[in-house]
């Protein structure tokens, strides 16, 4: 029994799971576990210090009829497609600028200084902000200084566009980096090639550079898509009253609300927004791909 | 494009060309003069300025001084797309996200040529090279030789005055590489259209083309037919670079208007016509000997107008030929015969006897 159990698997697989293990026991410990307690938790209700453990879609219904969630979710949507915008938008230069025009040489020295800005803390970066925007803070100051106002601005702190900017800040190197990887692995025989069959560069850049580019465009725009939708604490420290996101509302909700079953609806209602988004940017890649042919 | 050309005009002229790269001149002086229709050849070692010097003639490089004119016409500051010049590379550029027809169909569609135009063109293009039907191929499907076969095709499209070839063969195997010669030969008689193909194998410049150019150290040390580039190379450089040559001593007896006569090591006395020595019987000159131009006499020395005796040191056998390494009686020189294993001939092995026999005209005088 034992010698034909053994001889029916693959060495190569045994090997293979043996070393795949230990990250497997981990993801399953600390994200398959905590999301299945969510998605559990979701469909129980609490009353006050009391878990109810029958099922129920009640949480669900709130967390999509109530107008302050629905708000909130649809302004958390609209800040992270404005920062997923400026950052692909602002990226795409500076990588190209990387890519194509900076000597192979350099290439090393200004990826380092791109990922200068993670060697301080996030929450450091984000209070820097608050100290660039604030009433008192680097450009009222300057303003004032000047003599271009009188009064220290205060619309530029503590509203969604002061959250826009952050986010847009924190997540510009993780937009960058991917659209660079894309660009400079475009081999150069190809775009001489377009020229030499009769494109303009300008051409050569619609039809050869940017359909080659697009899966690190498509990479930049998930990675910061996905996690600045469920941000909190940009929103918490910089946004105000109005500027306030889906992630700061599911953590007053496990905290003091004390009310973990909406949380965690309100979570997984989330989640599925941004899966179905990140799939409608994944079609229209391919739809665009396949017209560009 | 092609039926305004000019046919007694040179269809490419370079005028003292000169290219650096900050401190590396890759191209000096270079004139050169490529007839409409032919199949030119520039061949020399890598790094000697070849594929340089086509990039200038395509638009990708611009030349630091000289000037280059297209079927009569200055090329100082017309960029790649404005030229009537083609291009396959040596990579072949197939453009990975566009299947066959749609890489052929490029050019096209950057002149706006009508779609049904196009279908048309793109088909007959693809029958031209071969890949009738490959339309819808996606260029990853696509081996090295249809590859090639494809970047041919997305440049003859588009009727250039001039096609240019950078290594288009360099990548493919030995049989794949002797068929597409000979294609890549057809086709442009076919086409009618000016080939300018670069290469490091002197071999396919011999067996391809009409005219070649040798660059050495981006200087252009000869141009010439394949045939006298081989019989008459005009330096020791070239004779050694295009196929085999023995390089034996030489020295000046006399010299009475055309009538030389020179002393060559292991050969002795020969009579040199003025044709033999391109450079003259100046400096420090060599004689060369070509490996065919020696024959193993097996029977009958009669054949021979001259000849010499030696001792077979090394054979290599390559199946239609045998190459023999012989050391010369009288000196310490060993040269190199290749024969034609034909008939009824038997080979020799090392430390055989043999008579060499060898003509006059086959000494060569070069400096």
């Amino acid at each position: 029994m034992a010698s034909s159990f053994r001889r029916s698997i693959n060495p190569e697989a045994v090997s293979g799971l043996a070393l795949i293990s230990p990250t497997f026991l981990y993801a399953l410990v600390l994200l398959a576990a905590p999301i299945a307690a969510v998605i559990l938790l979701s469909f129980w209700t609490q009353d006050y210090l009391e878990l109810h453990r029958t099922f129920t879609l009640a949480n669900y219904v709130k967390a999509w009829t109530e107008p302050v969630y629905q708000a909130l979710m649809i302004r958390s949507v609209k800040i992270s497609l404005l920062v997923t915008a400026f950052t692909v938008l602002i990226g795409f230069p500076i990588a190209y600028y990387i890519a194509f025009i900076v000597p192979p040489r350099r290439k090393p020295i200004w990826l380092f200084l791109i990922t200068i800005p993670f060697w301080t803390s996030y929450l450091v970066r984000i209070f820097l902000w608050k100290v660039i925007l604030g009433y008192n803070g680097v450009i009222n100051g300057s303003l004032i200084g000047i003599g271009l106002i009188e009064e220290p601005l205060k619309f530029i702190l503590y509203n969604q566009g002061a959250v826009v900017l952050t986010l847009c800040h924190a997540w510009l190197p993780f937009a960058i980096l991917p659209i660079y990887v894309a660009l400079d692995k475009i081999d150069r025989s190809l775009l001489e090639a377009a020229e030499d069959l009769g494109d303009s560069p300008f051409r050569r850049f619609i039809r050869i550079t940017l359909p080659l580019a697009m899966p690190g465009i498509m990479a930049a725009t998930i990675i910061v898509f996905i996690p600045t939708i469920g941000d909190y604490v940009t929103p918490r420290l910089v946004g105000g009253p109005n500027g306030l996101m889906i992630a700061n509302m599911i953590e007053v909700q496990f905290k003091k609300a004390n009310n973990a079953p909406l949380g965690a609806a309100l979570a997984l209602s989330a989640m599925f927004i941004v899966t179905v988004i990140s799939l409608i940017f994944l079609w229209a890649n391919r739809k665009y791909l396949r017209a560009n042919q | 494009m092609s039926e305004t050309v000019n046919p007694t005009l040179p269809i490419i002229r370079t005028v003292a060309v000169d290219k650096s790269f900050g401190s590396v001149e890759a191209l000096r002086s270079v004139s050169l003069e490529i007839e409409q229709g032919k199949f030119f050849t520039l061949v020399g070692p890598s790094g000697c300025g070849k594929t340089t010097l086509l990039r200038v003639m395509a638009g990708f490089e611009q030349p630091t001084r000289g000037q280059v004119f297209i079927d009569g016409k200055s090329m100082e500051g017309v960029p790649a797309n404005k030229r009537p010049t083609n291009m396959v590379f040596q990579s072949y550029a197939v453009f990975p996200h566009m299947n066959v027809g749609e890489n052929i169909a490029y050019g096209l569609r950057s002149k706006k040529t009508p779609a049904d135009r196009i279908a048309t063109l793109v088909a007959e293009a693809l029958e031209m090279v071969g890949l009738a039907g490959y339309q819808n191929r996606p260029s990853h499907a696509l081996s090295g030789g249809q590859r090639q076969r494809v970047a041919l095709a997305r440049a003859l499209v588009l009727k250039p005055k001039v096609l240019l070839l950078d290594e288009p063969l360099s990548a493919l195997d030995k049989k794949l590489r002797e068929q597409m010669q000979s294609e890549l030969r057809n086709l442009q008689r076919n086409v009618g259209i000016t080939f300018v193909l670069v290469t490091h194998d002197q071999e396919e410049a011999l067996t391809m083309s009409d005219q070649i150019a040798v660059i050495f150290g981006g200087e252009i040390a000869q141009v010439a037919s394949p045939e006298i580039l081989y019989r008459r190379p005009n330096s020791r450089e070239v004779a050694d670079f295009v196929g085999v040559m023995n390089f034996l001593n030489v020295s000046v007896l006399s010299e009475h208007g055309t009538r030389r006569r020179v002393e060559v090591e292991g050969l002795g006395i020969v009579e040199i016509e003025e044709d033999q020595a391109p450079r003259g019987l100046v400096g420090d000159i060599v004689a060369g000997v070509r490996p065919e131009q020696f024959t193993i006499l097996f029977e009958d020395r009669a054949s021979a107008d001259r000849c010499c005796s030696g001792t077979v040191t090394e054979i290599q056998y390559f199946g239609d030929m045998t190459y023999y390494a012989a050391k010369l009686e009288g000196c310490d020189k060993t040269v190199t015969i290749s024969m034609r294993n034909t008939a009824g001939r038997r080979t020799l092995g090392p430390g055989d006897k043999a008579d060499i026999g060898w003509r006059s005209e086959s000494v060569l005088i070069l400096s």
